[in-house]
């Protein structure tokens, strides 16, 4: 859990996610490495001075200095839209981290984990789903519900579809607007198509739930209501709507 | 192993003589409670009495105040105020903070 003040690091690599997200690959001398779930807060620094601090999750894990982030543009936020529209290649920021030990998923545990992601929150859920896929041998049994508006807005789209080859369950959850082929229900998460899209309370999985406020408290809520143990339902919100 | 009178009994059951210190015989021992990662801390609200992970509790940060607030009774736990080039940490309805060693 090594975090030591701040670090200079550079942007290497900037693709876009979708219209209004970008997946940053910052190279940071002397990261020492992070779990899967983990994030960073990054700091920027005006020309005068003024600085703004702000926390994001990481989608890479494991040893190395090269650190991947998948950024959501807050359309009234202050560093989101520096980073999805302006920021490139060669630009430094300023990190501290890796950061967190609660919203972490331990490779060690056979336990099976049910991931819920909505919108932005797949990031971390995509670093532990990583870390399964990539562990040789890994017999925990994964599991993604990924909530988004629409296909548009599905950050990592076809890596998630991918995951399925490793093993990794997904089901697919649209709130406004679903893919022409898709034959279930539209809308926002509710107690049954919860229970369709992850696992019971029976097979004692650890539930990780990332995305904006309201999503995880509706979500967290859900799940506990449907039998799930608080403790076994870890949470991280994002804030904002 | 630490054999400090205050360390792993309550405080009405001492399982040694008193000594007499002051605050530089804390050093490792509150290096363990602050050098940790805090979001696995189990913080207990003294106003309701529920305890859970300081991960799970309710922040509200401003950028010049983060609020911590119990999740159950929304009582502030703890504020964390930033302030010229200062950190101030105030202690609210925090009854008991434990860490793992």
């Amino acid at each position: 859990m090594t975090v030591g003040g701040w670090r200079p690091a550079t942007v290497a690599a900037a693709r876009p996610a979708t219209a209004h997200a970008r997946i940053l690959t910052l190279h940071v001398p002397g990261w020492p490495g992070n779990l899967p779930g983990q994030h960073l807060d990054i700091r920027l620094t005006a020309e005068d001075g003024y600085q703004a601090e702000r926390s994001y999750s990481i989608a890479s894990s494991g040893p190395g200095e090269s650190v991947e982030l998948g950024i959501d543009r807050i359309d009234d936020g202050e560093v989101s839209p520096y980073l999805v529209d302006v920021i490139e290649p060669g630009d430094m920021v300023e990190v501290k981290g890796p950061l967190g030990a609660y919203f972490v998923w331990d490779a060690g545990d056979p336990a099976p984990v049910q991931l819920i992601a909505g919108g932005s929150g797949i990031v971390p859920l995509l670093a532990m789903a990583r870390a399964r896929s990539a562990a040789l041998g890994g017999e925990a049994p994964f599991r993604l519900l990924y909530s988004v508006r629409s296909p548009a807005d599905a950050m990592y789209r076809a890596e998630v579809d991918a995951l399925t080859a490793a093993g990794i369950a997904v089901d697919w959850r649209y709130t406004r607007e679903a893919p022409g082929e898709w034959d279930g229900e539209v809308g926002r998460l509710t107690a049954e198509t919860l229970a369709a899209g992850t696992w019971p309370p029976d097979a004692r999985p650890l539930v990780f739930v990332c995305g904006p406020t309201r999503f995880v408290e509706a979500t967290a809520d859900l799940l506990v209501a449907a039998g799930h143990p608080p403790e076994r339902v870890r949470t991280e919100r994002f804030g904002g709507a | 192993m630490d054999d400090s009178p205050h360390h792993g009994a309550p405080p009405d059951e001492p399982h040694g003589p008193v000594r007499h210190v002051d605050g530089n015989a804390l050093a490792g021992l509150l290096a363990d409670v602050f050098a940790a990662d805090m979001t696995m801390a189990l913080l207990a609200c003294g106003h309701c009495g529920q305890a859970g992970p300081l991960a799970a509790a309710v922040v509200e940060d401003d950028g010049a105040a983060a609020i911590l607030r119990c999740r159950s009774c929304t009582r502030t736990l703890l504020t964390v105020l930033r302030a010229d080039g200062r950190l101030s940490l105030r202690i609210g309805a925090l009854a008991r903070l434990d860490v793992a060693v």
